[in-house]
């Protein structure tokens, strides 16, 4: 199956999510993530969702979930690239995306992480 | 006589007294030139010249009834032409429609002259030339109109834009200043306005200024409110300034809860709160 | 349980008759695995953009037609999905009508309150997806089936 590729760079992991997920691939997602801040002893996470037109419930929890086990982990997750339509409609139906930063850019998120840990 | 024969003897008849025709036409045409400028009436002249060359070789063709037949393109083209020109230049359709009927005159001078004793012929080329120059004039009107209808989307639209100014205060510091009564629909349109202007300009804030609106109903307190949520899910935050008294009062008494939001009384007072979030302060130097 | 294969009816509903005069060209995509969601959301996008909507209406439209796909699978033990193009001779909308024949929902009020749970809980969201479209219809029947139809007008 195929999975959504996990950038290093430094004690930094990037995510570039740009293909339509099904439940399964987020999910895969998901536990690959966590897997990687462990093995890459990892402070920082950051999901590039600009090129997403649609976040629905499954993947915004995903979203939430991923934060929340990352933050055990003592890593950082931060989440860039919303697209206004997709924000509006999380909005519209109720997701609030608890205890997750957010971004307007990769340039944005990444000042944002490099602050929270030196 | 077939109608490929009448075809060729009204085209023939046309291109044999072109000049004759033309300047018959344009003589009528003088009640609509009279107001017109020099450069305007040269344009008229020329127009009508391609127009009526158009004319007899679209009939040449063979096709007298269909002028939507491609035979008939180079006229069509000319009519919008002519037709646009005159829509941007204020003048009715009835106007527009008339050039094209004026020709008929002159026409059928012609074709009198052509048929000489053949009645029967006059008759049906007559009655061809007839119902082919009214389904012309019929198009200029239908043109007019589309051209009309264009502007009025073009100038809606421009008032939409106007209504949602942007001004970059300083990095990453956005003011909207929302202008007029905000209805749902249009209040809606704004927020993504909003929230396209913060992703384009990368701005972390952006202060929403409602001095210029009269009044605020819980519709589009709450529009403000989810855009304020959506624009904080993008990475950004926005203050709410220029609140007056009275939309104060109607807030309260609609209940709407502001405890998440900054609010300030003018937009100088959060510019200074946005100032401070980006990191930026004032330094007032002492005059000498 | 039957499905679209075997063109026999899944949940007899009065919503899969309802509006016939207003709505043409149906087509019938259908509702098993994970996979299926994905081409629901393509095609709905397709037929949002097609008549016009908006990019933020496309974008409630397609998010809520994923919600109840994926009621549909995981929920209702898999289904069908009926796309129909809609007319009311004043505007245009697209329609889809999501039918399983799954165990039912046992308290539509509630779950049409209910939030999303972070938690356990059935988290349906029925009640965010009703918010993002202009019409929402719901036939559900304990141990029959439920059948969800939601319209999405040009504004």
């Amino acid at each position: 199956m195929e999975r959504i590729p996990i950038l290093r760079m430094g004690d930094l992991l990037l995510v570039t999510i740009q293909v339509d997920m099904h439940d399964r691939l987020a999910m895969q997602l998901q536990d690959d993530l966590t897997q990687r801040i462990v093995s890459d002893s990892a402070k920082g996470v950051l999901i590039d969702i600009s090129a997403l037109d649609l976040v629905d419930s499954f993947i915004g929890r995903m979203i939430s979930n991923t934060a929340a086990m990352a933050r055990v982990l003592d890593a950082r997750t931060v989440v860039v690239g919303m697209q206004p339509a997709v924000a509006i409609t999380l909005v519209e139906l109720g997701l609030t995306l608890h205890g997750v930063q957010t971004a307007l850019n990769v340039e944005k998120g990444m000042a944002l992480l490099g602050k929270s840990y030196r | 006589m077939s109608m490929n024969e009448y075809a060729d003897r009204i085209s023939q008849a046309i291109l044999a007294e072109e000049s004759g025709i033309g300047a018959e036409w344009l003589a009528q045409l003088e009640s609509i030139t009279v107001r017109s400028s020099g450069a305007a009436r040269e344009q008229l002249r020329a127009h009508c010249q391609q127009l009526l060359k158009a004319f007899a070789v679209a009939t040449r063709s063979g096709e007298l009834e269909n002028i939507e037949h491609r035979s008939w393109d180079e006229v069509r083209d000319l009519l919008s032409e002519i037709s646009a020109t005159r829509a941007k230049a204020g003048s009715t359709p009835a106007e527009t429609a008339t050039l094209v009927f004026s020709l008929k005159q002159p026409l059928f001078a012609r074709l009198r002259d052509v048929f000489e004793t053949d009645a029967d012929g006059l008759a049906i080329a007559s009655w061809t030339v007839n119902t082919l120059i009214d389904k012309l004039g019929l198009y200029t009107i239908e043109v007019f109109q589309k051209t009309k209808d264009q502007i009025i989307v073009r100038q809606q639209q421009e008032l939409l834009e106007l209504s949602t100014p942007v001004v970059k205060l300083w990095n990453g510091i956005l003011a909207l200043p929302l202008i007029g009564t905000l209805d749902s629909a249009r209040t809606q349109v704004v927020m993504e306005n909003i929230l396209q202007k913060i992703v384009d300009t990368g701005a972390i804030i952006a202060i929403i200024d409602i001095t210029g609106v009269p009044t605020v109903d819980t519709l589009v307190a709450q529009h403000l409110m989810k855009t304020i949520a959506a624009a904080r899910l993008m990475g950004a935050d926005c203050i709410i300034s220029g609140i007056r008294p009275q939309i104060a009062q109607t807030i309260v008494h609609l209940g709407v809860n502001l405890e998440d939001v900054i609010t300030k009384a003018t937009l100088a007072d959060a510019f200074l709160v946005a100032l401070e979030r980006t990191g930026a302060s004032i330094m007032i130097k002492n005059a000498a | 349980m039957v499905d679209a294969q075997t063109q026999t009816v899944l949940f007899e509903t009065p919503l899969l008759e309802h509006r016939r005069a207003q709505r043409t060209g149906r087509v019938t995509l259908r509702l098993r695995s994970d996979e299926d969601v994905v081409g629901v959301r393509k095609q709905v996008r397709e037929r949002a953009v097609a008549i016009g909507l908006s990019l933020v209406d496309q974008t409630k439209l397609v998010t809520a037609a994923s919600e109840l796909a994926r009621n549909t699978i995981k929920y209702g033990g898999g289904g069908e999905v009926h796309l129909d193009a809609f007319d009311d001779g004043a505007r245009l909308g697209v329609g889809l009508l999501f039918v399983d024949a799954g165990q039912g929902i046992p308290n539509i009020e509630s779950a049409l309150r209910d939030g999303f749970t972070t938690g356990g809980g059935l988290g349906l969201g029925l009640g965010g997806s009703k918010r993002l479209v202009d019409e929402f219809d719901i036939d559900s029947r304990p141990k029959e089936g439920t059948a969800v139809l939601i319209i999405k007008w040009k504004r």
